[in-house]
């Protein structure tokens, strides 16, 4: 078929009245720049025997069309982001591994050699002049592959993140959003925990020593990366955690269950965060002999 | 002056208040009076411009185009008293409960589509709809509606409920409403707006039709 003819059918071109699952694949993936009288043009084709049994049709297709793409978008998109941030930090620390062997072993041979990822790349960029520099360079050459990967991994997952979880990605930047959906293991295991959970996820090491009674409770898991937490003075960090673990607990559950942007929580957050700096400021006398008061 | 309300909606009291009402198979836990089920403005956008008594051009029986119909709350109500009604939701999770909501209602038809790529459901939506109903918290609201004027016919109502919160949090919602009344004059002729306070906070009901 033509695109022209794409373009001008209706759903129900080349479908049987009865093939549910025909028309409601074609739902699913035709498209037409311009609507047409569609009932009338069905009856006329013969598809339906009158309007109502075109309604009557379209109704089980579209219902059907609808389930099943629901289902496995649900399914999809938050399982791949789990899966491309999982890989993502898999790359980066195979890759900076890497990069530590190759310097080491550049640094036996050259006396400028440096260090890290940046100069594996700058590295492989040579010309080989020695079996053992073919070696090493060759080396080089699959480290900064892994780096290049690593990036355009993160691209998909800065790309992706808003359009699985559009509050969650806004307010915690994608790639925070995307590892707190990895690290519970889904969107909807997300949009279940309670904001505590959310606060130290990310640090169950420490929470797990902490609940066999060996040390302090952690105040923050990988949340710490945010600017909220980091940004803020280490007296207020607590405070600062919870506040941001609370406003992305929710952030996840409305992801979850609407799917609906909400910017007004974004403000909210950061009034709220505004007025916990502030406070460790003005009574910043106090805020040593008050350090309790961070744990309430 | 109160407009008529469409065939098929009605106040009646629940609990003591005159609430809207239509006949339908409840959906959401409503309070109901018998096939009568109330249709709660405070849920609703749709609702609070009726509420609001904005002149929405309803009489009942029309096919409509609904753009955002979320888990179905309203799209429920507006199945109850209109003809074929398309449904047009993106995010997967609620649109599981619309299919929910569209499998007791034969004139429902719900579409997991994006309103902002119209292309995407031309070849099911028919031409020349009555109505388009738009409730999406999207940023450039106007914008899909302008691209879903292709779907109205030409003495059809374009009936919008504008959120200023999504198009700009940080601006004053009277200057978010004015431009987003300006962009849908490139394809509409606004013919009454109105705020939908109480119900909604920062949401400007328009009722317009096409140029």
């Amino acid at each position: 078929m033509t695109d022209e003819g794409v373009r001008s059918t209706g759903w129900f071109a080349g479908v049987e009245r009865d093939d549910v699952e025909a028309g409601a694949s074609r739902i699913r993936e035709g498209r037409a720049d311009a609507p047409n009288d569609w009932p009338r043009l069905a009856v006329e084709a013969g598809f339906a025997d009158d309007e109502d049994d075109y309604y009557a049709a379209l109704h089980d297709a579209a219902v059907r069309a609808a389930r099943e793409a629901a289902a496995e978008r649900e399914r999809a998109d938050d399982q791949q982001l789990v899966h491309a941030v999982r890989a993502m930090d898999d790359l980066t620390e195979r890759a900076n591994e890497l990069a530590e062997r190759v310097a080491e072993w550049a640094g036996s041979r050259y006396p400028d050699a440096g260090t890290g990822v940046d100069y594996a790349r700058e590295l492989a960029e040579r010309d080989p002049e020695s079996p053992t520099d073919e070696r090493l360079v060759s080396l080089a050459r699959r480290t900064a592959n892994l780096a290049d990967e690593a990036d355009q991994l993160r691209s998909f997952v800065e790309r992706e993140t808003p359009e699985v979880a559009p509050n969650l990605a806004a307010m915690a930047g994608p790639t925070l959003a995307a590892r707190l959906v990895s690290l519970a293991g889904g969107l909807d295991s997300l949009a279940k925990k309670p904001s505590g959970t959310v606060q130290v996820l990310g640090a169950e090491d420490a929470l797990f020593a902490h609940l066999r009674g060996r040390a302090p409770s952690p105040k923050h898991g990988v949340i710490f990366t945010h600017e909220y937490v980091r940004g803020t003075r280490p007296e207020k960090r607590g405070s600062a955690a919870r506040t941001l673990a609370g406003k992305l607990a929710i952030a996840a559950r409305i992801d979850y269950y609407s799917g609906e942007r909400k910017p007004e929580l974004d403000e909210e957050l950061r009034e709220r965060i505004e007025r916990i700096r502030a406070k460790g400021e003005a009574v910043d006398d106090g805020a040593t002999a008050n350090g309790g008061g961070d744990e309430e | 002056m109160t407009n008529q309300l469409p065939n098929g909606v009605t106040r009646r009291t629940f609990d003591g208040s005159e609430r809207l009402a239509t006949r339908g198979t409840p959906v959401y836990g409503e309070p109901t009076d018998g096939d009568w089920r109330v249709w709660d403005a405070g849920r609703s956008k749709l609702g609070a411009m009726l509420e609001n008594d904005l002149d929405l051009g309803l009489s009942g029986g029309e096919t409509v185009l609904y753009l955002g119909a979320a888990s179905g709350t309203t799209v429920s109500h507006v199945a109850d008293f209109a003809g074929p009604t398309y449904a047009v939701e993106f995010a997967p999770r609620p649109v599981r409960d619309l299919v929910g909501v569209a499998a007791g209602r034969e004139n429902l038809i719900p579409l997991l589509k994006d309103a902002r790529k119209p292309e995407t459901y031309g070849h099911v939506v028919e031409a020349n709809v009555d109505a388009i109903v738009q409730d999406v918290a999207t940023q450039g609201q106007a914008r899909v509606a302008v691209e879903n004027r292709r779907f109205l016919g030409d003495d059809g109502r374009l009936l919008a409920a504008i959120k200023a919160r999504s198009e700009d949090v940080t601006r004053e919602p009277e200057a978010v409403f004015e431009d987003a009344l300006d962009d849908l004059r490139e394809a509409y002729e606004i013919l009454d707006t109105g705020r939908l306070e109480p119900y909604h906070d920062d949401h400007l009901g328009v009722v317009a039709r096409p140029r």
